[in-house]
């Protein structure tokens, strides 16, 4: 094998793939450590290209496109992606070690790898796809992965209510974003990523451009769960605890950051980009924020910080300028860090404890140490202490909204109280969780096993080395990633200690108010719980509205239509089938009579049909009308035999012996009346649309037979068929050869139509047993 | 319900009349009228003639398998039939491959004739899929 394999992109699409495959085919008990080898092995593989990958240069490689359809395909690794994919390659792997154990004898284990393994996959195939389509097929997967991980607890009732809505708000978003994207890989003659940032001014001349931004960041809010579509995020800590660590705050829910980031160097100078990007990211931190005060139940909190962290980095990638874009790489990395040892570590507790509810805990330190120090770490993190990482971040976030130009004053102060809040939150999760009084819980805790703690000390302690050396993530992570989403290499070098500056000054502000903030959570939390307001208008309970408000639309909708009566559904189906091609033949002016040829002898088979169709009409019973009805089909089979078309004709006598074999017998078990029971009315009413179909029918028959006939398709057929199909028999060879994959389609078709009488009828035939 | 004495005791000759006929049309089916489709018909009428004479359960020991699974098979069939086009990178899914042995009878292998069994099997088993379900006993 050469050095190419090992930086083939697609080698982590199919480690992952197939990695799935084998955790569904392995034991148990080695699922996790299958799965948690097969995310090593990805992380190699792009560890070995971050070479490869500077902030001028990406690795570019062909992969899956319809060229008839324009899709190019392909995948790329610039930057940006590189980034991504080494968190969830990297996370990926600790929280597959972590979920063996935490679900530990759960028959569904290997499922949840599968599927964990399956969601890894497609993410990175999202975040390395430069073709917009192959973006957004991974990218509804991620979403359909999602909805199966939220609803892994399928029997609970919250359970499978989180995973829908999370499944129709990132899935509506989604097809807003399809629409979009389709829009502007039309407007850039390209469904390459690359090539629509290169076709930049093209894009944006273009009248389109606005609508497909807009729908574009549609797309990307509801997927990182931006106001007002944050409330599915909280809704999917349903999810057991490991797939809200990695799907719902380091990975998944970044995939619309990501997107934004991607096309930010077409849309980075557009006003309205920005202040949408600016404002939508301000309002859902503050929110998150706000919410997460209220919140007891430590994955909640959790959940709402993350909706913080994702107004964020919007808002940052709003803000234009080159330390903006370092601030949100940076955090984007640093966040995923803490977020995710956090949310581990709050799935220890939960799972050594037995209970989530922050009131109810504290002074854990004691009983498990090094899952404190680890919480401990992770906090500092986050509520942005030196020498942590988090301190890193803060700082230049800081500095960025202080850049922002005239909204920085607002962007700042709304910044610097989301950021006390979070110091709070912080404070919450590390110091009153672990050391503040013991509290007694359901169980004895205990530090877990090493395979549940790797993670959270892992991903702290990387924290800690990030911030000791920042510089290092810069130059290898950062400034690539930063690079991308600029469209420019940026010069913003990451320090740990800048001097003293106002930015320190309102660091050191932040943390005071954070400290405060969590001294009187007590009594702060309970106030904020009876805020109702804020339940009764959010956007959930809109979108609980919304839902019920489509149930009783389409319960209407099918009462409407769905009214029961057998003889009113055949009424409105052949009106439709008469009235439709006459009035398009009516207006379109199409109505002609084909001009008068010498009657042909073979024309008596037509007297046959004529002779059916009358003796159906005037049929006294069922039986009699059915036995009519095949004399109809057999004489349209005379006619196919003496017009040269053997093979139809065959076919038609053998569908009309089934037929009329099967109506009969099934006839003879309905407890019918023999004699029909219609009224004159009736009968005359159902006279008129039988006449009008009839007369429907003869009409574009004939206006069909005066247009010119146009021999080139069958003289085609007929002249290839014994030197392209080995046949003699033209209609056979046009089935199984020429036209074979529309035979594939018509049988894939009868076996869905066979399955579905199937599970028709075994329900009716226990109604008709059971007497309901 | 019972059926006549003479359906019952002609149901073999319904049964397995068809059953050769089909497998006539189906195999002469490429240069003559006949074919996959027509053939399945054909073999489907049989069984449902069996299934209303000697009941349903009798017609699916004759058919060995359930009709869901013949359906399978053929669709299964017939999708891979295509999968040997790809000998020749250049050509489509689908495009079906011709073999001449040298041998003293001509015998014309190819894939359009397992596409058109795999046609066969389909039909079967979705015409005996419905009518078995429709004339159920109850």
């Amino acid at each position: 094998m050469d050095v190419f394999f090992f930086q083939s992109l697609t080698l982590p699409l199919v480690v992952g793939l197939a990695g799935a495959a084998g955790v569904a085919l392995c034991r148990p008990a080695l699922a996790a450590r299958l799965g948690a080898l097969c995310a090593v092995i990805c992380l190699a593989a792009y560890v070995g290209m971050a070479g490869a990958v500077t902030t001028a240069q990406s690795l570019a490689m062909p992969f899956w496109g319809i060229p008839s359809l324009g899709v190019a395909g392909g995948l790329q690794l610039d930057g940006l992606s590189l980034v991504f994919a080494l968190l969830i390659t990297g996370i990926g792997a600790l929280v597959l070690l972590y979920a063996g154990r935490y679900l530990q004898g759960d028959p569904r284990l290997p499922r949840l790898m599968v599927l964990l393994l399956l969601f890894m996959t497609s993410m990175l195939g999202a975040v390395t796809a430069d073709d917009v389509i192959t973006l957004f097929v991974f990218w509804e997967l991620t979403s359909i992965a999602s909805f199966f991980l939220v609803g892994y607890d399928h029997e609970r009732l919250g359970a499978r209510k989180a995973a829908l809505q999370a499944l129709l708000v990132t899935g509506g978003g989604g097809l807003a974003l399809l629409a979009g994207l389709v829009l502007v890989s039309i407007v850039a003659g390209t469904t390459s990523l690359s090539g629509i940032i290169a076709a930049r001014e093209v894009v944006l001349a273009d009248p389109l451009a606005m609508p497909a931004m807009l729908l574009v960041v549609l797309g990307c809010f509801t997927k990182s769960a931006q106001f007002p579509f944050h409330f599915w995020l909280p809704n999917a800590m349903a999810a057991p605890t490991p797939v809200s660590a990695y799907l719902h705050s380091a990975t998944m829910v970044k995939l619309g950051i990501y997107l934004l980031a991607r096309l930010n160097p077409v849309y980075q100078d557009v006003v309205l980009w920005q202040d949408l990007l600016t404002w939508a990211g301000l309002l859902t931190a503050a929110t998150g924020a706000l919410m997460a005060l209220r919140e007891t139940d430590l994955k909640r909190v959790l959940a709402w910080t993350t909706v913080t962290a994702l107004g964020t980095l919007t808002l940052l990638i709003g803000l234009a300028p080159e330390l903006s874009a370092t601030a949100a790489v940076t955090f984007l990395i640093v966040h995923a860090l803490y977020k995710a040892a956090l949310f581990l570590i709050a799935g220890i507790v939960d799972h050594e404890t037995g209970t989530r509810d922050a009131t109810a805990l504290g002074g854990l330190g004691r009983a498990m140490p090094v899952t404190a120090a680890a919480a401990a770490l992770a906090a500092f993190s986050m509520a942005g202490l030196p020498p942590f990482v988090g301190f890193v971040a803060k700082e230049i976030v800081y500095e960025a909204k202080l850049a922002a130009g005239g909204m920085a004053g607002v962007v700042a102060s709304v910044g610097f109280l989301v950021n006390a809040a979070q110091v709070a939150i912080a404070g919450l999760l590390s110091w009153r969780l672990f050391f503040g009084p013991l509290r007694p819980t359901p169980t004895q805790p205990h530090d877990p096993p090493k395979s549940m703690l790797a993670g959270p000390v892992l991903l702290a302690l990387l924290g800690l080395l990030a911030g000791a050396a920042p510089s290092i993530l810069g130059t290898w992570l950062v400034d690539g990633a930063v690079a991308a989403i600029l469209g420019r290499p940026a010069d913003v070098p990451l320090k740990l200690w800048h001097g003293f500056t106002p930015v320190l000054a309102l660091s050191v502000a932040t943390v005071a108010l954070g400290v405060l903030i969590l001294a009187g959570w007590a009594r702060l939390g309970p106030r904020l719980r009876r805020a109702a307001p804020l339940d009764r208008f959010g956007p959930a309970a809109a979108y609980d509205r919304a839902l019920a408000g489509l149930v009783a639309w389409a319960e209407g909708t099918t009462r409407a239509v769905q009214h029961g009566s057998l003889r009113g559904y055949m009424r409105t189906l052949l009106l439709v089938t008469a009235l439709a091609p006459l009035g398009v033949l009516v207006a379109r002016g199409g109505l002609a009579l084909p001009e008068a040829a010498p009657v042909d002898p073979r024309a008596l088979a037509f007297l046959l049909i004529a002779a059916g169709a009358v003796a159906t009409a005037l049929a006294r019973g069922l039986f009699a009308a059915v036995m009519a009805m095949g004399l109809v089909g057999f004489g349209t089979a005379i006619v196919f035999l003496t017009f040269g078309a053997p093979d139809v004709a065959l076919t038609q006598f053998t569908v009309e012996v089934l037929l009329v074999v099967i109506l009969a017998t099934v006839l003879i078990r309905l407890p019918l009346r023999a004699r029909d029971a219609r009224t004159g009315r009736q009968r005359a009413s159902d006279a008129a649309v039988a006449s009008m179909l009839g007369l429907s029918v003869a009409l574009v028959l004939l206006a069909v037979l005066a247009s010119p006939f146009d021999p080139r398709l069958g003289d085609w057929f007929g002249a290839q068929s014994v030197p392209g199909g080995h046949g003699r028999n033209v209609v056979n060879v046009i089935l199984v050869d020429f036209r074979a994959l529309d035979t594939l389609g018509e049988i894939a078709v009868l076996a869905i139509a066979a399955f579905s009488v199937l599970a028709l009828l075994r329900g009716a035939g226990r109604r008709l047993r059971t007497g309901t | 319900m019972h059926a006549s004495l003479i359906l019952r005791v002609s149901a073999p000759l319904l049964l397995w009349v068809p059953a050769v006929v089909s497998l006539y049309l189906l195999v002469r089916g490429h240069n003559a009228p006949g074919g996959g489709f027509v053939g399945g018909l054909v073999a489907a009428s049989g069984l449902v003639f069996h299934a209303i004479a000697r009941g349903q359960a009798a017609a699916m020991q004759v058919m060995r398998a359930p009709p869901a699974a013949w359906c399978g098979a053929g669709l299964l069939l017939a999708l891979c039939s295509g999968l040997l086009a790809w000998i020749d990178p250049a050509a489509g899914y689908l495009t079906h491959r011709w073999w001449f042995p040298d041998l003293p009878v001509t015998l014309p292998l190819n894939t359009a004739f397992v596409f058109d069994v795999g046609v066969y099997l389909a039909v079967i088993g979705t015409i005996t899929a419905m009518a078995f379900a429709l004339v159920a006993e109850e």
